[in-house]
């Protein structure tokens, strides 16, 4: 939406608008109808476009809602404990999840990435002794590459925990522990920041 | 069977007359009997922690029934956990309940003081000729952002304002604002541009003409040392000598017009941050990193930073107020007439006879608005300096120095441009420009967004208006950052035959050589007479 008024459903990601919208850079533009040129980008990628009978240009609603899967993706976040997965392996709200206490939330292992995990086969067998199979079944943000693309930090004298993800600018999280309440949001620019390497 | 019977698994009620499923109850001794024995086995009280199974089922039932969860049944397990716990009771002293302060009382006891009134020293200090300190009205320009839909929170506006309050009556201010707030890793930066009242900074410029004295007498006493080894040989003496350092522009005018103090949160004392040098500015333009929220913390990176994070962070200030503090255009003008000069273009005060432009024409057309901070040259300073003029101790060497220190005089953009004069990088124009409300144009406001600083806003309504940042402190660029390269490895001095060391000939070979050159020579001498006897 663009004024809050009018809602317009997006479609979801696939594969080939991802591919895509990584080629672009640069600011969106704010008008959903707007087409990049993909010949300017990325010749090849517009070469293969015309062989298989497609203008080769991207939509900023395409490149709007590959972002936004990659956002949630990459940097979507939940504390530990906040759902659990059953035996027969659906996911769902753990309903008695009472918060992370002061000491847990400020550790970044207490968070985990709300996607399928990457990194849990790779564990050694003596961490996976310790881990709880209902709820630590995600990756930890404690493992993400680079270290230290999250900043976390107590705001109000300590009720509240947000944690700030350095490679998407703009991308808060915060959580009040001992109480169930959590969220992320991101307000930005759409841009994957990638000179966090050199930031740090 | 007696009242005491050994206690089976099963209650006994395994076995085939006491089925629980049946109503007809053959021996209902025998029955009261099993349930005596199970009610007992329940309120066995277990060794490890003084429980026992039937006040602990009681309990849960009773849980339940108060607080009636959905779907109890599958989490039946947390519910005894949670009932386990709270039977816990931490260990108290009998005598007294000791008292455990959780942070956030700590962190409420030091916003506490900023809400404590001095008493006493107000009236006093009220010196006609500086002025009175004009304290920001945070609250009103928050609320103005909070139209545009950037800010912080009320709570978090007003306890800058407090510690804003503070600042001036500790420190002798003349005009304070707050600048706006950067992020950082661990903690934030708020940060405040304050005008000192003058004669008050010259703190600083001491110790830097002491460093330049001290190195001018290292030299001397390295020249008289040469002289008297001069029987020595010596390496030749280098000649390089690095390019002189720019001078740091004066407290009070160009990049170091205001000072600025930084806390991490309000409540905090604030610290002043020292004033930038031209060499931390250009640097600080090659090179993009976090902070972390210690002012005292180094900055490491290729080209090396001077300073550390005080200073750099003072340098982004800097560079981020040269970019992005912009007025309604003529909001300010020349004090003089004629503004060629470069000494008069640094002056400028309010017009008086301002009129405010209607909003809507301050969103249309960026030619309203104007910067009112001068630009940073590439040199790192707001007015040229020539460099090779400035030390004495070279004149002689001045007619070596010829290479390469003819720098063109840079002149940049002078003070009131306006910022339609801005270039965008690409096809992205440097400023966006909003109204804050479609619906109700008498109240709306006119709500600048800088694409070059991402973070950085302005707002104007009526003659009020105000710059702020909030961010992470970096320019933005469409391309990757790409850090400078290592300067390539300074070429050694070409190897050729004249300076290759060479086995000094032995003595067999040189007389064989000597004796060789001879015979040549004798073959040339008869070859010359048989042809002096030819003729």
């Amino acid at each position: 939406s663009l004024n809050c008024l009018d809602w317009s459903l997006l479609t979801p990601a696939t594969k080939e608008m991802l591919a895509l919208a990584e080629q672009v850079k640069g600011r969106f533009q704010g008008d959903p109808s707007f087409e990049y040129s993909l010949s300017e980008i990325n010749a090849e990628a517009a070469a293969r476009m015309i062989e298989s009978g497609k203008e080769p240009v991207i939509k900023e609603e395409a490149r709007l809602t590959a972002t936004i899967e990659q956002i949630d993706r990459e940097v979507g976040i939940i504390p530990r404990g906040a759902f659990v997965k059953t035996p027969l392996g659906s996911v769902h709200e753990n309903r008695h999840f009472e918060g992370l206490s002061l000491v847990e939330a400020k550790k970044l292992s207490s968070y985990f990435h709300f996607t399928e995990p990457v990194n849990l086969k790779n564990k050694t067998l003596l961490e996976k002794a310790d881990l709880d199979p209902s709820t630590d079944f995600l990756d930890s943000l404690e493992h993400d590459i680079p270290r230290g693309s999250w900043s976390i930090q107590l705001e109000k004298g300590g009720t509240v925990v947000v944690l700030r993800s350095l490679l998407w600018l703009g991308l808060t999280f915060y959580h009040v522990p001992t109480t169930k309440q959590f969220g992320y949001a991101y307000f930005g620019t759409g841009e994957k920041n990638l000179d966090l390497p050199f930031m740090l | 069977h007696g009242p005491y019977q050994l206690h089976e698994p099963g209650y006994g009620l395994d076995q085939p007359e006491y089925s629980p499923y049946e109503d007809e109850i053959p021996d209902p001794q025998a029955r009261m009997l099993a349930i005596k024995n199970a009610k007992a086995y329940l309120l066995k009280t277990s060794t490890k922690s003084g429980l026992n199974l039937y006040d602990h089922f009681a309990n849960i039932l009773t849980k339940i029934l108060d607080e009636q969860p959905t779907n109890a049944v599958d989490i039946i397990e947390n519910i005894s956990k949670d009932v386990k716990c709270a039977q816990f009771r931490k260990k108290m002293d009998t005598l007294r309940d000791e008292y455990q302060i959780p942070p956030t009382s700590e962190a409420a006891e030091k916003c506490k003081a900023l809400f404590v009134k001095e008493h006493g020293e107000e009236e006093e200090e009220l010196d006609e000729e500086m002025g009175q300190p004009t304290l920001p009205n945070v609250m009103e320009t928050a609320f103005y952002f909070e139209q545009a839909g950037v800010g912080l929170s009320k709570d978090e506006s007003y306890y800058i304002l407090l510690a804003l309050k503070n600042l001036i009556n500790v420190q002798p201010i003349q005009t304070c604002r707050f600048w706006g707030k950067i992020l950082g890793l661990e903690m934030n930066y708020i940060i405040a541009e304050v005008q000192l009242q003058e004669g008050e900074e010259e703190e600083e410029t001491g110790e830097e003409g002491e460093e330049t004295v001290e190195e001018g007498e290292k030299e001397m006493g390295e020249a008289e040392e040469d002289e008297q080894k001069e029987k020595e040989a010596e390496p030749p003496k280098s000649t390089y000598k690095p390019p002189p350092e720019i001078p740091k522009e004066a407290n009070g005018t160009g990049t170091n017009k205001y000072t600025y103090f930084v806390c991490n949160e309000p409540g905090k004392p604030w610290v002043k941050l020292p004033p930038v040098t031209p060499a931390q500015i250009v640097c600080a333009r090659k090179i993009k990193k976090f902070f972390t929220g210690r002012l005292d913390a180094p900055v490491v990176s290729f080209p090396p930073f001077p300073g550390n994070e005080a200073n750099y962070l003072r340098a982004q200030i800097a560079r981020i107020s040269a970019g992005t503090h912009v007025s309604p255009t003529g909001f300010y003008q020349f004090e003089n007439a004629d503004n060629d000069e470069e000494e008069g273009a640094d002056a400028y005060e309010e017009n008086p006879e301002f009129e405010p432009p209607p909003v809507a024409e301050m969103v249309e057309s960026l030619a309203t608005w104007a910067h009112h901070v001068k630009s940073i040259l590439k040199q790192g300073r707001c007015v040229w300096i020539n460099p090779s003029q400035k030390s004495e101790e070279n004149e002689e060497e001045e007619e070596e120095d010829e290479e390469g220190e003819e720098q063109q005089e840079e002149r940049g953009p002078p003070l009131l441009t306006l910022i339609s004069e801005d270039e965008g990088m690409k096809d992205i124009p440097a400023w966006t420009a909003q109204a804050s409300t479609n619906l109700i144009p008498e109240y709306s406001v006119a709500i600048l967004q800088s694409n070059r600083w991402p973070g950085a806003y302005a707002f104007a309504s009526g003659s009020k208006f105000e710059n702020i940042y909030f961010g992470w402190g970096h320019k933005y660029s469409p391309e990757n950052h790409i850090p400078e390269l290592p300067p390539p490895a300074q070429a050694e001095f070409p190897s050729g035959p004249g300076i290759t060391e060479t086995v000094d000939p032995t003595v067999e070979e040189e007389m064989a050589f000597k004796a060789a050159q001879e015979e040549a020579l004798a073959a040339a001498e008869e070859g010359e007479d048989d042809e002096g006897e030819d003729d």
